[in-house]
């Protein structure tokens, strides 16, 4: 009897589907990032004028806004697979979650950098500890705090668990804390750049590449993400394999 | 459930339970203060009521891999983990040991050291105010990072570096009403907010912490 085609989302929490089907989907997605990132940079970089006030500094908003926005969706994407993991038991992602966090720490570093590279010039300070930027280096702590207790632990089942009721704890105080700063400090960082409300957005001439490239980071996201998982489920199959070598 | 807060109080009290190391290193950090910074009278009194928070939540951190390692190493977190008694009670007894241990003897400890500093004298009604409403927040978080970690070896490390994050609301609110109520502003406002953070955390951290450890226990 033939079975019935499941097509289900969670059909692709089965390792071996996840592997056939993101081996298919791996290079498109890759090679959409690159023509993004590069189109968008450049366009970004040398197709722009200068900000009247801001100069040439402004065009580090390519690059901050996008891995900001990032840095902050991947810690979503980690609380969303660890949800998953801890109601449905999907080792696919949990090893999600896992391979999500480096990525989005790095893109928490790039804003935080890159940030302080145009505060420098432009509020005469490499940092101030205004809202948002201490509430990104809480989230810089976070991140830290998941990936020291993934790397701690040695069984993968027991880390899965801890990380993501941490991730879910994590979660909440990181939503108190930046609220709480809110309240501690004032504001030197301006409003979002990017909104619904058409008159907050920057100019429409810096506003299509920034879409762009802030395309490009999400599907740079996408593809390191399916790059690393698929690493890590190859990773524990070998460990297995040896396993089994070793009992016989 | 009183017999195992008794038992955890006296193990506390006794020899080798640590009891007062907290306190003794709550004196030092604020004693050390002076010798880093300077000892200008104004200058210590406008820092008092941060340092005295953060001596007080350091001297609580410290503290906090002995509510769990010991039971875990010898066993008797088994025992309790198989008593009829729900292990969400156990941890919410362990944290309410913690910090009648620890946290209750930093809160009255704190007017005397604020006299180091040189805060003014109406700074003190807030402070205390806000150390008794914030420190509880302060031993129950820190079950859940001894819940998480009491498994590892050499875990003291990592457990700082979970728990510290998680106490940022409770530190920035707790010593935002000990510097309003100093300088003389209205402490209503962030009262509110540090006593509503702790008691949720009162309330949802047990199920965490009890979820941890069962985990950690398996």
């Amino acid at each position: 009897m033939k079975e019935p085609r499941v097509t289900s989302l969670w059909t692709y929490a089965n390792p071996k589907k996840f592997i056939e089907t993101t081996d298919k989907l791996l290079p498109w997605v890759a090679t959409l990032a690159l023509i993004c990132l590069v189109t968008g940079l450049i366009w970004g970089f040398f197709f722009t004028p200068d900000d009247y006030r801001q100069g040439a500094t402004v065009k580090i908003i390519y690059i901050h806004v996008p891995s900001a926005l990032m840095a902050i969706n991947a810690w979503l994407m980690m609380l969303v697979a660890s949800l998953v993991w801890i109601v449905r038991r999907h080792h696919v992602s949990a090893l999600a979650a896992r391979a999500a966090a480096p990525v989005g720490l790095v893109m928490t570093l790039i804003a935080l950098a890159t940030g302080a590279i145009w505060g420098q010039p432009m509020w005469g300070t490499w940092w101030a500890w205004d809202p948002r930027l201490t509430s990104f280096l809480v989230l810089t702590l976070f991140y830290f705090g998941y990936i020291a207790l993934w790397a701690a632990i040695e069984n993968d089942d027991t880390a899965a668990d801890l990380t993501s009721i941490l991730c879910l704890v994590g979660s909440v105080f990181a939503v108190l804390s930046r609220y709480a700063v809110n309240f501690w400090n004032q504001g030197l960082h301006q409003g979002a750049s990017l909104s619904l409300d058409e008159k907050e957005n920057v100019a429409d001439v810096f506003y299509h590449p920034l879409l762009v490239s802030i395309a490009g980071f999400v599907l740079l996201f996408i593809a390191l993400v399916l790059l690393r998982t698929r690493t890590e489920i190859r990773a524990r199959r070998t460990r297995a394999l040896l396993a089994r070598e070793r009992m016989n | 459930m009183i017999a195992l807060l008794i038992r955890d109080l006296r193990l506390a009290m006794r020899a080798g339970g640590g009891f007062g190391l907290g306190l003794a290193f709550f004196l030092i950090v604020v004693v050390l203060v002076p010798f880093a910074v300077g000892p200008q009278s104004s200058l210590l009194s406008t820092i008092a009521p941060g340092v005295l928070w953060l001596g007080a939540l350091l001297a609580c951190l410290l503290s906090l891999d002995r509510i769990l390692a010991l039971d875990w190493e010898d066993g008797s977190l088994d025992l309790l983990a198989v008593s009829p008694l729900p292990l969400e009670a156990v941890v919410s007894l362990k944290a309410l040991a913690h910090w009648l241990t620890t946290g209750l003897p930093l809160v009255l400890a704190a007017p005397v050291l604020a006299v180091l500093l040189n805060m003014p004298s109406e700074g003190y009604e807030p402070l205390i105010m806000s150390l008794l409403l914030g420190t509880p927040a302060l031993s129950v978080i820190g079950t859940f990072g001894a819940a998480l970690t009491v498994g590892l070896k050499r875990g003291g490390l990592l457990l700082s570096l979970l728990v510290l994050p998680l106490y940022v609301p409770t530190l920035i609110f707790g010593a935002e009403v000990a510097r309003r109520g100093m300088v003389g502003l209205e402490t209503t406002v962030p009262m509110l907010m540090l006593g509503g953070i702790t008691c949720g955390a009162i309330a949802l951290l047990p199920f965490a912490s009890a979820a941890v450890l069962r985990v950690n226990l398996r």
